[in-house]
């Protein structure tokens, strides 16, 4: 295949995974380190390191607030997403547990939610794990349905990590507030990607993290509304630090970072949301006329830099090796001992076959167009030749119904 | 992770693939691995009159390392009788791929897979006998 000139390889096409930091964000971070820099602990109180450093974290907060329209009061640090959903979720289940012991979520949440729920569940709270539609989307009316009068909380997230399907946490918002019970977002795939003004929308809980959106790994943000004012119980204990949710000397190069990476995202968002889903279409457009491809994950509400495709009888880890000059990921999970195709996909209804078959392709803030059309070709190469090789391709071909096959289960 | 040449070169340039007529009495064929499981592995062997594997053919689904070890298989058993080629083990395969531990079961399903074949042709045989 022709190589366009100055394009490395392998193409990085797995933004959803993590992101490169901005080099401008580096630079920040840099600055907080050594000697020179502003490396003082924002908790002492006693000299112009430390005020110098409290001064850096809390424009790093405001920044965290003003992309996604909170008070910058009501931002709590964290490690990171995983961390700012255990915080939000088990704080809030433990706060709120005397007024019942019943949280509703959906079976394509993260693991971080996922383990979280069934966690509280060995503690002795109920869990119903919702059916998502086909689309990945969350029939409102059945949330509705699964509320009871001690449903305490409630948490879906934003834009899902797999299939980029957006809920509409809006209505969902809405539909909590009016029973009282508190709601709680992973937001960790749609900060920066997907507007929102938290001022305006009925969610309690928000979790963010950094290294989605080109900040730092190993930072994140909880947000806890103030009015009306959610409590949670403290998961980590130690100083009282962030108002004693959540105890810990601040790291502030960590912050310093997310808080540049979010202010970056607020200025160049609009811009580049549409230079990304130019190339998600122009992916989409070069792969779409290819024989049994199936695109995952509701097409209109969908966020911009995901493209979630199953090709049909070609398996996807074999799919990822024949695509070594692209780094994307599967939905299979081979390598690890369970051999479970993606548990998203299962619960969207994609059958086993298209499950083991798809490819999370994942656009982002360094790609570029030669960068697609490489790709495409490079796909639509692959696939063919994995096809050759593939029995059930042949069996399709020859038009046998591959549900009608007796497999021996292994 | 990361693979043996070995294994690389039966990925990339996999040896003996495609399809014999199942129809041929003197054709066994050997279809396991289910699609749930992330595998199927289709291997026919065609047998001369003097009980030795003539020729092999391959077809896959699966990840690399079931493709190297279907693809590596046809080698083997070209050239072998029956009764040789049913003698071999899946830690032949492994050892000679370097599969991985989590991987080693893809060399099990070639085993199978060439144990089904030879019984397919056998009973193939049988049934001309009978007829």
């Amino acid at each position: 295949m022709e190589i366009v000139k100055n394009m490395k390889l392998p193409i990085y096409l797995d933004y959803s995974a993590t992101t490169p930091a901005d080099s401008r964000v580096a630079e920040k971070m840099a600055a907080c380190m050594t000697i020179d820099g502003d490396f003082g602990n924002p908790a002492s109180r006693s000299h112009v390191f430390g005020w110098k450093s409290d001064e850096l974290v809390s424009e790093a907060r405001q920044h965290v607030a003003a992309l996604i329209g909170a008070d910058p009061k009501e931002i709590v640090w964290t490690s990171g997403a995983t961390e700012s959903d255990n915080l939000a979720i088990k704080g809030a289940a433990h706060f709120y547990q005397r007024k019942g012991k019943h949280i509703i979520t959906c079976k394509t949440e993260h693991k971080a939610v996922l383990d979280t729920c069934r966690q509280l569940e060995r503690e002795g709270f109920e869990v119903t794990y919702l059916d998502p539609e086909e689309s990945g989307l969350i029939d409102i009316a059945k949330l509705e349905a699964a509320m009871r009068d001690d449903t305490v909380l409630v948490s879906i997230m934003h834009v899902n990590n797999e299939i980029g399907v957006i809920q509409d946490i809006a209505s969902i918002g809405t539909l909590c507030r009016s029973r009282g019970i508190i709601f709680h977002v992973d937001a960790a795939q749609s900060a920066g990607k997907v507007d929102m003004d938290l001022a305006n929308l009925d969610v309690d809980l928000m979790s963010f993290s950094a290294h989605k959106i080109y900040g730092p790994k190993g930072v994140g943000a909880l947000y806890v509304q103030r009015k009306p004012r959610v409590r949670i119980e403290a998961q980590m204990h130690g100083g009282g630090h962030e108002r004693g949710m959540r105890s810990g000397t601040l790291a502030v190069h960590q912050i310093v970072g997310m808080g540049e990476a979010f202010r970056i995202a607020k200025e160049e968002m609009a811009e580049e949301n549409a230079r990304i889903l130019a190339l998600r279409n122009r992916l989409w457009e070069g792969l779409k006329d290819m024989e049994e491809v199936y695109l995952n994950g509701d097409a209109e509400h969908h966020v911009a830099g995901n493209l979630n495709v199953s090709f049909n009888f070609v398996e996807g880890e074999s799919l990822i090796m024949a695509l070594k000059d692209i780094a994307v990921s599967s939905g299979s999970a081979c390598t690890s001992a369970s051999l479970e195709p993606s548990y998203v996909l299962r619960a969207i209804g994609r059958n086993d076959e298209l499950a083991h078959s798809s490819i999370r392709f994942s656009i982002g803030r360094f790609t570029t167009e030669e960068e697609v059309d490489y790709t495409i070709q490079l796909v639509k190469n692959k696939v063919a030749k994995l096809r050759d090789l593939s029995p059930l391709w042949e069996m399709y071909l020859d038009g046998i119904d591959l549900d009608s096959v007796q497999w021996a289960a292994h | 992770m990361a693979y043996s040449e070995k294994l690389m070169d039966h990925y990339e340039n996999p040896r003996n693939v495609g399809s014999m007529d199942k129809k041929d009495t003197s054709v066994g064929t050997g279809m396991v691995g289910a699609p749930a499981c992330g595998d199927v592995m289709k291997l026919q062997i065609k047998v001369n009159e003097e009980g030795v594997i003539e020729d092999a053919r391959f077809k896959t689904y699966g990840c690399g390392s079931a493709i190297a070890s279907s693809s590596l298989l046809t080698e083997w058993v070209k050239g072998k009788t029956l009764e040789e080629a049913s003698e071999i083990k899946n830690s032949q395969i492994a050892d000679e791929l370097a599969l991985p531990p989590v991987k080693v079961h893809c060399s099990v399903l070639a085993e199978d897979a060439i144990k089904a074949a030879i019984d397919d042709f056998k009973s193939k045989q049988t049934a001309e006998s009978d007829a």
